[in-house]
């Protein structure tokens, strides 16, 4: 039997940050990425504001505090898709490239919006990890759910959720089977064409569609069984206590002066 | 006749005991053509634990699926009385509780806690009263202190126990289990037998695991092609080598 964990984010512990509500979680963590987003280019001082505030909620969390920033690089190739705003804002000319025919020049002011998207994706994909290192997936999926998310777009991130692994299983197996019989004589060049071996892998991805498709039939057919009728129902086990309240407070707060920092210093 | 006469015969004649399932003559094939039942006709009483055995492709889950017009096909199904029709299926669905052979389609909640209560939740129960019956649910199958696991944390016998008791939350008139054996190692499918004995329920259970058949059902049904082919007293057809031969059982 495999076990494949690949959402295991949550990180069981006893915090001021894991006890608080979920509810309140989610609208803390929308709203700090909504204060980053909103922070001008060149803002370095919010900025650092800000990644103490992260690093806070890390260290609250008893995550440790360099947990989140470790765990912040995957995203790192995705924001350097961002690296185009260094030619591609107006600015004093740092460096020129002669690529062909085209010059390309790269400025000041592009450097600097390139690095202010890289901090803002970075502190929110932070702040991100450590919602999700707090929060469990029934507790986020229960705080989405109250918090007015559409009820068929909490229920598919519930069943990814819940069939992922399951899935992952499977592949794992079906990688497995084709590995037991790859095999080679010891004399002969085998293996397979580029080609035939690219057709087998398709047909893996295939049986692999084809089977979940099937299994959406049978949990469908269970849901069936047991009464369901259209409409997911859940009961409300939630409730904001103080110091969810405080917790909504002491964010608000602290985003505002962020936010007061930001903007007060322009760049340039 | 005269009016005390029939009065007389009324009072006479023995109230029926009910019956949890009446199947009469039912038929069904699947929309690619493959015709899957050929008239099975089955009566269970109140309280009978019924094995169902039959090689695969005999027909045993798409008959299970006919019990709460899952599949729908020709014939007359009753559960306790109620016929099954498109417009008693919300009743009948609370009066057959159905457990698929893998429980991961069975449990598709992300807490244990929601998948027991997803079917008294749907039944319209108060929320307190479907705390109460995952509770007790929860404690009949001894898994009370699962409450809040994630199913995907669970072992296979595990996640079989929280299975059967995501439909006893719904206390089901009849009991239908797809094999419920398959899979377990010996000392998750010991429980298990443990657990089908002390379950006062009626229970309808499809199974190759004979050996469970002779411990725990007194009475067995064979289906073979889509049709009952035997059914009688589980000592009497464990006995019958030829009959046990010609639908490829084997005597435990």
């Amino acid at each position: 039997m495999m076990h494949t964990h690949l959402l295991d984010r949550y990180r069981e512990a006893q915090s001021v940050i894991h006890r608080l509500d979920p509810r309140v979680k989610v609208v803390v963590t929308l709203l700090f990425i909504v204060s980053t987003a909103l922070l001008p280019d060149g803002a370095w001082f919010a900025f650092a504001l800000s990644f103490i505030l992260v690093l806070s909620c890390s260290f609250l969390a008893r995550l440790g505090v360099t947990f989140a920033l470790r765990r912040s690089f995957v995203v790192l190739p995705f924001a350097l898709a961002a690296i185009t705003a260094i030619i591609a804002v107006p600015g004093r000319p740092l460096f020129m490239w002669q690529i062909g025919g085209t010059t390309i020049i790269g400025t000041d002011a592009g450097v600097v919006r390139f690095l202010s998207i890289l901090a803002r994706s970075w502190l929110s994909v932070q702040m991100a990890i450590v919602l999700t290192a707090t929060t469990n997936v029934p507790d986020l999926l229960h705080a989405l759910r109250h918090l007015r998310v559409p009820e068929v777009l909490v229920a598919i991130v519930g069943f990814m959720l819940r069939y992922l692994s399951v899935l992952a299983d499977e592949a794992a197996r079906l990688l497995r089977a084709r590995e037991a019989r790859s095999a080679l004589l010891a004399n002969r060049r085998g293996g397979g064409s580029p080609g035939w071996r690219a057709r087998v892998a398709g047909y893996m991805a295939g049986q692999l569609f084809l089977r979940s498709y099937e299994r959406s039939d049978r949990v469908y057919n269970a849901m069936l069984a047991r009464g369901f009728a259209g409409r997911f129902l859940a009961i409300n086990p939630h409730l904001m206590r103080e110091h969810d309240w405080w917790a909504l407070a002491v964010t608000v707060v602290a985003l505002t002066v962020v936010q007061l920092a930001g903007q007060g210093f322009p760049p340039g | 006749m005269h009016p005390d006469t029939i009065a007389t015969n009324l009072r006479a004649s023995p109230t029926p005991e009910p019956l949890s399932l009446v199947a009469d003559d039912v038929h069904f094939a699947y929309p690619d053509g493959h015709v899957a039942l050929r008239g099975v006709t089955l009566r269970i009483a109140r309280g009978e634990k019924v094995a169902l055995v039959g090689p695969n492709g005999a027909g045993k889950s798409t008959f299970m699926l006919q019990l709460n017009g899952i599949l729908e096909g020709r014939g007359r199904i009753e559960i306790a009385g109620l016929p099954v029709t498109k417009r008693t299926l919300p009743q009948v669905r609370a009066r057959v509780g159905l457990v698929f052979q893998n429980p991961d389609d069975q449990l598709f909640s992300p807490t244990v806690f929601e998948d027991v209560a997803f079917g008294p939740l749907h039944m319209g129960l108060p929320a307190d009263e479907v705390r109460a019956r995952v509770d007790r649910a929860l404690d009949l199958v001894s898994m009370a202190a699962y409450h809040d696991r994630q199913p995907f944390h669970l072992s296979m016998g595990e996640k079989k126990r929280i299975a059967i008791a995501t439909v006893l939350a719904m206390m089901p008139e009849i009991l239908v289990l797809d094999e419920p054996s398959a899979g377990l190692d010996p000392r998750a499918r010991r429980g298990l037998i443990h657990l089908l004995r002390s379950l006062p329920l009626t229970m309808l259970v499809s199974t190759h695991d004979l050996a469970m058949v002779r411990e725990l059902f007194d009475r067995m049904v064979i289906m073979d092609e889509g049709r009952i082919v035997a059914d009688g007293q589980t000592d009497a057809l464990l006995a019958d080598r030829a009959l046990l031969d010609a639908h490829g059982l084997e005597a435990p």
